[in-house]
């Protein structure tokens, strides 16, 4: 059970040669129930690559698999795979278009063929997962604030129940607050329904907290996919390329040089603690 | 797909046409309509298109890229040549199948009409291909500055229309990704009857619709900070002033309209 890309190439126009490509020669699985992050800066691919995850885009050159079937053969349900796909693009909240917020979320599930019923009580369930509250449900969308707005939106896509979900910038322009209040749902979907997390981000923060694995790219080309510890240990590589490591790495990088030997491959903030009140601790018995 | 659309839109390039006062080329492009429609014989429609060529020539656009331009009104295109091939009832017949007859006028009348029309969107998309919407504002403004005195509202009309045109792109781009956003999420556009298949616009429809405030919204919002206040009183950084050039071209307009009326009146081949 996978989405698999074998040799992927997209090419923004098919007139020109060789400059435009946005992606070149992708091989990436993503297995059922993995939680992957994909970084790179602006005009990477990222975006580009995940619209191939579910068809919106036909690769130039190469395959897509789903569970192990060519997903641009002929008679490929592309339409289902969608539904199996989910993919909520930057800033989804401006894709709201319905008279309540329930009603939008409902739009997904019955696209899928779910009865009206059927739809809203998953929807019900979408929302309250995404920490909207009954009383906005028969809202208009437009009277929600900009985090409502998005967690609505997302929860849109959730309502699809998909079993891969792909997240573009989830957390682009929302506040600290509104931030870890959807990359903690992220976490819980991923460990309670066991559904398979792909976040697009440019925050290595985030990426660092979340996922268990991580894919860089830069110009068009997969540069490291595999554990993020192991991704995060490329520091000097990964600036060469224009991206960092995540905060607690580079501040432990520069406690070290400084001479307080804290273990290197930190990520998050709890982490970082645990490995400095350690350290702290030791000296405190030695001394 | 959506990215096709090129009509309306500059290019950028480095040529005689681009660096022409913009009121020249209205000038220019309003001679070339008024000549364009004065035609009557097969002469003016060559001497037309002679001096089409000769233009995109010098202005260095890419051809394929103008004849994309074409793609906008094809349907229109195709809709009148037909009309008028199959409702042309005088002339000769030359194509009888069944209940369709197809007269030598209809075709005559047809065919003139679609190139007049092609060579209608080719000439005038040269404007904005060669022209900025700030340039072509500024163009506007000062040729039509004598309404001003009854007072029509030259400077705020000019700026619509420049906004207008800068703005296609930026929603054909909105489009796109609305577009691609509610089919992710399943929609349905090719099943159902005609009211299912309009229905299933409005998921389309209402977000870009929601989009294209939102963004007047903050343009004018961002023109108010940098204190936007009208036509009034504005000074330019760049005065438009004729240059030689500019003025060499106004020669070449004037000739050429004054051939193409002798041609069409008073020509032996009219």
């Amino acid at each position: 059970m996978s989405i698999r890309l074998e040799n992927v190439s997209y090419k923004y126009d098919e007139n020109t040669k060789e400059k435009s490509y946005a992606l070149k020669n992708i091989k990436l699985e993503i297995k059922k129930g993995e939680f992957v992050g994909i970084v790179g800066h602006t005009g990477s691919g990222k975006s580009t690559l995940i619209q191939h995850l579910n068809g919106l885009l036909k690769p130039s050159g190469g395959k897509v698999f789903y569970n192990e079937r060519d997903i641009f053969e002929t008679g490929f349900p592309l339409r289902e795979l969608r539904g199996k796909v989910g993919v909520c693009f930057q800033y989804p909240e401006y894709q709201l278009f319905e008279v309540t917020v329930l009603d939008d979320v409902c739009f997904g599930p019955m696209n899928f063929g779910k009865t009206r019923q059927e739809a809203e009580e998953i929807s019900r369930r979408a929302l309250l997962d995404v920490g909207i509250e009954e009383s906005i449900f028969h809202k208009s969308p437009f009277e929600l604030s900009g985090g409502q707005r998005r967690r609505a939106a997302i929860a849109g896509i959730l309502a699809m129940e998909p079993e891969y979900f792909v997240l573009d910038e989830p957390t682009a322009g929302l506040d600290p607050a509104g931030r870890d209040q959807i990359l903690n749902l992220l976490k819980e979907l991923h460990e309670k329904k066991g559904i398979a997390i792909i976040l697009v981000s440019h925050s290595m923060e985030d990426v660092a907290a979340c996922a268990d694995r991580v894919v860089v790219m830069s110009h068009g080309k997969i540069l490291y996919d595999g554990d993020k510890r192991e991704v995060f240990s490329h520091e000097k590589e990964l600036k060469e390329v224009g991206l960092s490591v995540p905060f607690y790495r580079s501040l432990a990088g520069d406690l070290r040089e400084r001479g307080f030997m804290i273990r290197e491959d930190v990520l998050t903030l709890e982490e970082t603690k645990d490995a400095i009140m350690d350290i702290l601790r030791k000296k405190r018995n030695n001394a | 797909m959506l990215r096709d659309i090129t009509i309306g839109q500059y290019y950028r390039a480095d040529s005689l046409l681009h660096r022409l006062d913009p009121r020249v080329k209205l000038f220019g492009t309003l001679v070339y309509v008024i000549t364009l429609f004065l035609h009557k014989s097969p002469v003016n429609y060559v001497m037309s298109l002679i001096f089409l060529i000769t233009v995109i020539a010098i202005s260095k656009v890419p051809v394929s890229y103008i004849i994309k331009g074409l793609r906008a009104i094809a349907v229109i295109l195709i809709f009148s040549v037909l009309i008028n091939m199959l409702f042309i009832e005088e002339g000769k017949v030359v194509i009888d199948i069944g209940w369709i007859q197809i007269t030598d006028e209809g075709l005559e009348t047809a065919f003139y009409l679609g190139t007049r029309l092609i060579m209608l969107v080719l000439g005038t998309s040269l404007l904005t291909f060669t022209t900025t919407p700030n340039q072509l504002t500024d163009g506007l403004e000062k040729s039509l500055g004598f309404l001003n005195k009854i007072k029509v509202p030259v400077h705020v009309m000019a700026m619509i229309m420049s906004i207008a045109l800068r703005f296609i792109p930026v929603l054909t781009e909105e489009l796109d990704k609305i577009m691609k956003a509610q089919t992710a999420r399943g929609i349905d556009f090719e099943s159902g009857g005609l009211l299912k298949r309009v229905r299933s616009m409005v998921p389309i429809v209402v977000p870009l619709f929601i989009a294209a405030v939102r963004r007047a919204n903050d343009l004018a919002m961002a023109m108010e900070s940098r204190c936007y206040h009208g036509g009034e009183g504005r000074t330019k950084l760049r005065p438009l002033v004729y240059g030689k050039r500019d003025l060499a071209a106004y020669a070449v307009l004037i000739i050429f309209t004054i051939w193409m009326i002798y041609l069409s009146f008073y020509s032996p081949w009219r």
